[in-house]
């Protein structure tokens, strides 16, 4: 079991740089896909044989709607918006990889001198964890487009559930479900305002939306 | 009966989306509000059972937190018929800009008002720090199409700020229970309850450098739904965006709720030895965010984003009140009450200007007296309560605060508190006054056929805070006292 859950780390760990290194749009949408999927099998995986019906369903439903319809509903805001296909990031690509490495770096660090007290399937579970919230962030921060923002809160959240399951976490269903659901509604209504900013503005461009705005007086 | 408060109000909203008579929804809107404020109220006579074996149920703070959200949205539901009667449904022109928008469907702004309460009520009532979660973020779905009624290029910018920035703290307070999960592990032990009561009763076993990590995520993410500075960056666009009825609940009412999610933690915390900890933490945030409210409340043009950063000042003050903890507690749970009560009023009187003057620029607004008397009345009065002038009831719970922090002998916090508050009464006082005396502009009318509700609502949350500053109610003050020992140490 803990060489399948090595394998998912790794790749996880791997689809966080694509999704910094990518300028395709429909390469990052598959990307956050890809890791809704990993994770979905992460979380059976890492129970280490001790399987409930819920601890193979829930996972299955989450990845279900991370892998497929999540990005389906992104794909279709991205058609209607009508963007430039590119992530046109306010860094470059090559930044946002060094950035990366710094945060893997980070993340290995904490998982280290954050000790769990169970001792966890694979040493790299904390780290990858980390690592893809990290990501997330960095998405949100140095990407304007709103899809791309979509994509970095889809990676920060990936990433909390990573360490979810990284610690086996058994949360109640209704919760769990609770938690799914709200995501899903999420990026919903954050398609749905994609769609209006895209009509209202003819753009994307969440850095141009500074009408709201104080000075200090 | 817990069940009951929380699908009354979520089937009514899902209903309201479907009936297409404005009528019959508006009735819907206010009847809903009514029997769910009457079983909140019920509660304090019968204290309900807990449901779901123990994650839903009802404690001191809840039962407190619960009523004033029932008693503000049943009060912005009167509001809100009125509000809503007079808006036109065809695309108008923008008051600031010129530009033709339309609203959103009335049908789905009610059926969110309805969803939001229903939230908003799960939030109080959930004692399962995983299912509180979910009520949190369900509020943030449910309020964003609120803030977007008015189909315009500044409210959507606003909505989007609003979604995205609290989604992302959402995500963080997420991890900060994942990590609270951790802390209540022990090698050997399978299964961790998330359940408040267990984890109190666990609460000395809990591993502090885990515990400690949890209440900074969880404060972040928490902190950035109630506007604790720095984190509040989304709260005055969306508060000065939202149609006025939103913006009142969304300061009184759902800025509590996420308050409370940083109470539950630091319940936890403070059972578990770490309160000095978390008390620091608290004091800082409350401390930067009263004046990071002072910087922007002096010199603010737009009177809707002047009260937005009175509201980050007062989630500072709470935040300041527990950080103290003995009395400080007693007068942040006060505060909770009387902060809602007179920004939901300040808010109701500040969208009857609004619709009268056609501007949110403070100094376009004169003669507010002699235009809209009674408004113009509250307007004025709001402001004295708001900023803490006796004998409104804000004066009350600022001053116990205050006390506090002078018996336990820090003498920099209350310093730095009265100052504060002090930049910010000068900051408003300008402004407001100058809104209200004065001769009104020659091209100002009131347009015929004011709904009554729009100025006897805010009246009689006017007279609530008038009588919270002279009178608490003593089966009130019982349940504060109760709700404040919670908060203490054991």
């Amino acid at each position: 079991m803990s060489q399948l859950v090595n394998a998912i780390l790794v790749f996880l760990v791997l689809t966080g740089f694509l999704l910094l290194a990518s300028s395709r749009l429909v390469a990052c949408i598959r990307a956050v896909a890809i890791q809704g999927i990993l994770l979905g099998i992460l979380a059976i995986a890492a129970q280490d044989g001790n399987l409930s019906v819920f601890g193979v369903l829930l996972p299955l439903i989450s990845a279900a709607v991370k892998g497929f319809i999540l990005p389906w509903l992104i794909m279709r805001a991205m058609r209607d918006a009508d963007t430039v296909r590119e992530v046109e990031p306010l860094i470059g690509y090559n930044l946002s990889v060094i950035i990366g490495a710094i945060a893997l770096g980070v993340s290995l660090w904490l998982g280290q001198h954050l000790p769990l007290p169970n001792r966890p399937t694979s040493f790299l579970l904390v780290p990858a964890a980390f690592f893809t919230c990290l990501v997330g962030f960095v998405l949100l921060i140095t990407r304007r487009k709103a899809i791309t923002q979509v994509l970095g809160y889809l990676t920060l959240e990936n990433g909390v559930y990573a360490f979810g399951a990284a610690v086996a976490l058994e949360m109640p269903v209704l919760v769990e479900l609770g938690i799914l659901l709200d995501v899903f509604v999420g990026v919903f209504v954050m398609g749905i305002a994609i769609f209006h900013i895209s009509r209202q503005f003819d753009h994307i461009d969440t850095g141009r939306l500074v009408a709201l705005s104080d000075r200090v007086p | 009966m817990i069940l009951l408060l929380i699908l009354i109000p979520a089937l009514a909203g899902a209903a309201a989306f479907l009936i297409g008579r404005d009528s019959i929804r508006r009735g819907l809107l206010v009847s809903a509000a009514l029997v769910q404020f009457a079983l909140s109220v019920a509660t304090w006579i019968l204290p309900p059972a807990p449901a779901l074996s123990g994650w839903l149920a009802e404690d001191a703070i809840g039962r407190l937190f619960l009523t004033l959200t029932s008693l503000l949205f049943l009060a912005s539901s009167f509001y809100a018929v009125a509000y809503l009667r007079g808006e036109r449904a065809e695309s108008h022109s923008d008051f600031e800009e010129g530009l033709l928008f339309s609203n959103a469907r009335e049908a789905s702004f009610t059926g969110c008002l309805l969803l939001f309460l229903s939230a908003m009520t799960l939030v109080t009532l959930s004692q399962h720090l995983g299912l509180l979660w979910v009520a949190v973020e369900a509020t943030t779905l449910a309020s964003a199409p609120l803030i977007y009624f008015h189909r315009h290029h500044r409210s959507l910018e606003a909505t989007w700020k609003y979604l995205l920035i609290c989604s992302v703290g959402i995500a963080l307070a997420l991890l900060g229970i994942f990590f609270l999960a951790v802390a209540a592990t022990s090698p050997g032990t399978a299964a961790v309850s998330l359940v408040l009561k267990d984890l109190l009763s666990d609460a000395p076993h809990l591993n502090p450098l885990w515990l400690k990590a949890a209440f900074v995520l969880m404060l972040v993410g928490y902190g950035t739904k109630m506007g604790l500075a720095p984190f509040h960056s989304w709260l005055p666009d969306a508060h000065s965006e939202a149609p006025s009825v939103a913006s009142a609940l969304l300061s009184g009412a759902l800025l509590n709720c996420a308050f409370l999610g940083i109470l539950r933690i630091h319940q936890i915390c403070v059972a578990s030895g770490l309160a000095d900890f978390s008390e620091r933490l608290l004091l800082v945030l409350g401390l930067l965010s009263m004046a990071v409210a002072a910087i922007f409340i002096t010199g603010q043009v737009d009177y809707k984003r002047m009260l937005a950063y009175s509201s980050v000042e007062h989630m500072g003050i709470l935040a300041v009140g527990v950080g103290l903890g003995g009395a400080g507690l007693f007068g942040s749970m006060l505060h909770v009450i009387n902060h809602s009560l007179t920004k939901v009023m300040l808010f109701m009187v500040a969208g009857n200007l609004l619709a009268v003057y056609h501007t949110k620029t403070a100094k376009n607004v004169s003669g507010a007296l002699q235009v809209l008397p009674v408004s113009g009345l509250l307007w004025v009065l709001g402001f004295l309560a708001i900023t803490g002038s006796p004998p409104f009831g804000p004066f009350l719970s600022e001053f116990t605060i205050l006390k506090a922090a002078l018996d336990q002998g820090r003498s920099f916090v209350a310093i730095a508190y009265l100052i504060l508050l002090a930049i910010i009464l000068a900051g408003m006082a300008t402004p407001v006054l100058a809104m209200a005396q004065g001769t009104p502009r020659e091209d100002i009318v009131v347009p015929a056929g004011r709904g009554v509700a729009l100025s006897a609502v805010p009246a009689i949350l006017g007279a609530a805070i008038l009588l919270m500053g002279v009178y608490v109610p003593p089966v009130l003050s019982r349940t504060i006292h109760e709700a404040a020992r919670l908060l203490g140490p054991r």
